[in-house]
């Protein structure tokens, strides 16, 4: 599904190389997990692949479907199925919760040629998608973002995620900030999304969220590349021993 | 210091303005009508003799060339007609007074009659009338502490308007529209709204007015009555014009007036508000969006007189394509009025590298115990909304229409009417549509 080979990418403004040759290959149907020391590129793959402007691709490429994503507009990624919850949900004073959603929703619905939702439909869906996550009306009636708690500011992410239901969804530290309880909310909103035609890149620092959303294989990530990949064992072992030693045994 | 004994280079500066106002004024005749209004116009005339005709160098006209406002000769502009637009005020049970060509066009208009309503065309006010004590009263006393003479100006050749004074609370709307269909005819407009105390009404306004345009209102707000002011212009490209608002609230009493402006020329709106007793509230709000040669200047002055009282100014600009944007205002707040709650917002969107925001927020405190803050920015649109936005999905340019839009959402909920606030929404809308390339 999402096909990353050989990324070379570098900041825009500055002689500063982030991602340096990185790969990796996310089947459909699948979670795949991130983690990694800070500012090891986590995010800014997450940004590259969304198309975040302020990147230089200088090598490599990037695949959605067999597509190339690189190209393209973050609209156009994001009609093709690409999401990113991110790690840092801006604010947005006057756009209001709901008019962004269904604005969203439409404008997706529409790349695909399909016509948009009625306004009654809208509403039953997105009240039904918000108790789950236990995002209260009033909440959805704010502008988005503003004046949210961190924990629900990432409610609000996967609320997103579970209304346009992209089949490729990066989550960047999605549990972060979260309580317990959200964490377990957050986590069954992405297992119940969880399908054979759609996958899960989920970027973390904690073992703990992997205990709910189980991933099929935990990659890690230092200096701009993958260095490791195994299954859920290697984020027990992260937890318990950090990255010392997988980095010494890489370098050596 | 020494004095000298030649005249002073500001005096002859002086007497230069003097001699050019007068020998302006000259070139004047003053509109027919009845005695009381005669004399209050030839008050006026003095007026203006006295503050001279405004200049460049004056402390408030540094960012607003007045030239082509007062210039002798008017260019014509294309007349653009209100049908132009979607009709304004739709579905909006209103009274309708029409100015053709800054005429009262009393054929087009509904009759001067409604509830709690007692108006006149001003071009027919009669011998005796009750806004002789007010005509002209409140743009006089808005001479300090800056003075407006364009507004003296207006008092004095207005040759139509009306007078409105209100004795109840009326649930219908007075509209004033203001047709056009010469090219070149120009328009001075002078209104006086009176009401009572308790009373309460909604003045809307909007049209294109003229090639070139002076509009004053005078609002006297009794205690406890409420007037809610709303006025569009746009979005006719070649509009050059000055409005004057003059309002006094009384105790308790409330002020609201909104402004949208698209496009147009050239826009000078001057307000000045006094709030002279306990507990009055005004809110000043304004929304302006153009590009190109678009220049508009909001320059309000509110002045607590009173103890606790409230006023928020909240004024924004989108600029465009090399538009420039110019907002001055003043808190005024004098000794007497102490706990007043002040508040004022200028915010500009720059869309482009090519315009400008020229600002001037102030604030002058005479009381110890107050609450008055002010904030004046301009920026562009953030890049992170917009990827947050399109990371969803949606087009770059429907992003930026949201954001536009949200942007200038603080000043419609200036609005206290629903509907009309979803009115000018949409206007907004259509006019980002039109001009997002
Ligand atoms: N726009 C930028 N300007 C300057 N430095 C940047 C920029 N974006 C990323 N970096 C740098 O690139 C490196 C990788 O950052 P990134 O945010 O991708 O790390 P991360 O792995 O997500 O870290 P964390 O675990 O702390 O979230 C860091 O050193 C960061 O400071
Ligand atoms: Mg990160």
């Amino acid at each position: 599904m999402l096909e990353i080979n050989n990324l070379h990418v570098k900041l825009e403004d500055e002689d500063k190389q982030i991602l340096k040759g990185l790969s990796l290959t996310v089947e459909p149907g699948s979670v795949h997990a991130i983690m990694g020391p800070n500012g090891s590129g986590k995010s800014t793959l997450s940004y590259v692949l969304s198309g975040r402007d302020g990147y230089e691709v200088t090598d490599g490429t990037a695949t959605l479907d067999g597509e190339d994503l690189l190209d393209a507009e973050p609209e156009e990624r994001a009609a093709r199925g690409l999401f990113l919850a991110f790690q840092y949900p801006v604010e947005i004073p006057g756009v209001g919760n709901m008019t962004f959603l269904r604005t969203a929703l439409n404008a997706q619905r529409k790349a695909r040629g399909e016509a948009e939702i009625s306004s009654g439909d809208f509403l039953k869906l997105v009240r039904a998608k918000a108790k789950d996550l236990k995002i209260d009306a009033e909440m959805l009636k704010r502008p988005v973002n503003v004046g949210f708690s961190g924990g629900e500011k990432k409610r609000n992410e996967i609320l997103q995620m579970a209304m346009l239901e992209p089949k490729m969804c990066i989550l960047d530290e999605t549990d972060s900030g979260l309580d317990v309880d959200a964490m377990k909310l957050v986590s069954d909103g992405v297992n119940a999304l969880r399908a054979p035609d759609r996958a899960f890149l989920v970027i973390t620092h904690y073992q703990r969220l992997l205990d709910h959303i189980k991933p099929d294989v935990v990659h890690i990530m230092a200096a701009g590349r993958i260095v490791k990949s195994g299954g859920p064992e290697l984020a027990l072992e992260v937890e318990k021993n950090g990255y010392a030693d997988i980095l010494a045994e890489v370098q050596a | 210091m020494t004095t000298a004994a030649a005249k002073s280079p500001r005096a002859a500066r002086r007497e230069a303005r003097q001699a050019s106002t007068a020998a302006y004024l000259e070139t004047l005749t003053l509109p027919e009508g009845p005695a009381w209004l005669t004399g209050l116009r030839k008050d006026a005339m003095s007026r203006v003799a006295e503050l001279t005709l405004p200049d460049r160098r004056d402390e408030y006209w540094g960012y607003t060339n007045p030239e082509r406002l007062i210039a002798q000769e008017v260019r014509a502009a294309e007349v653009f007609r209100i049908t132009d637009e979607p009709p304004m005020y739709q579905g909006i049970d209103r009274l309708k007074l029409v100015f053709t060509d800054g005429v009262f066009d009393a054929e087009a208009s509904d009759s001067l009659e409604g509830e709690g309503l007692e108006i006149t065309r001003l071009a027919e006010a009669g011998d005796i009338h009750w806004a002789k004590d007010l005509y002209g009263a409140l743009e006089a006393k808005g001479q300090k502490p800056v003075a407006r003479p364009l507004a003296a100006l207006n008092t004095a050749q207005a040759r139509d308007g009306v007078l409105i004074r209100v004795t109840g609370k009326v649930s219908r709307p007075v509209s004033l529209a203001y047709y056009r269909k010469s090219e070149s005819a120009t328009a001075v407009l002078h209104h006086v709204v009176k009401l009572e105390a308790g009373a309460e009404l909604t003045l809307l306004e909007n049209g294109p007015v003229a090639a070139r345009s002076s509009m004053c209102l005078e609002a006297e707000i009794g205690d406890g009555a409420v007037l809610h002011h709303v006025r569009t212009m746009g979005r006719d490209h070649e509009r050059k014009g000055v409005t004057n608002l003059f309002a006094r609230v009384g105790k308790g009493g409330l002020f609201k007036s909104f402004s949208l402006s698209m496009n147009g020329r050239l826009m000078r709106n001057e307000a000045m508000v006094w709030l002279t007793g306990e507990g009055g509230s005004a809110h000043l709000a304004g929304a302006a969006m153009g590009d190109g040669t678009f220049h508009h200047d909001d320059t309000v002055f509110i002045a607590h007189e009173a103890p606790g009282c409230e006023s928020r100014q909240v004024y924004k600009k989108v600029l465009r394509d090399g538009a420039v944007g110019v907002f001055q205002g003043k808190i005024l707040v004098e000794q007497a009025a102490q706990l007043t709650d002040g508040y004022q917002l200028s915010q500009s969107l720059l869309m482009d590298e090519n315009c400008q925001f020229l600002a001037k927020p102030e604030l002058e405190i005479y009381a110890d115990n107050v609450k008055c803050s002010h904030g004046s920015t301009s920026g562009e649109i953030s890049p992170d909304h917009m990827f947050y936005l399109r990371s969803r999905g949606v087009s770059e340019e429907e992003a930026k229409l949201l954001l536009v839009l949200a942007f200038l959402a603080e000043t419609l909920d200036e609005i206290s009417n629903d509907h009309i606030a979803e009115d000018m929404r949409l206007r907004l809308r259509r006019w980002l549509e039109k001009h997002s390339h």
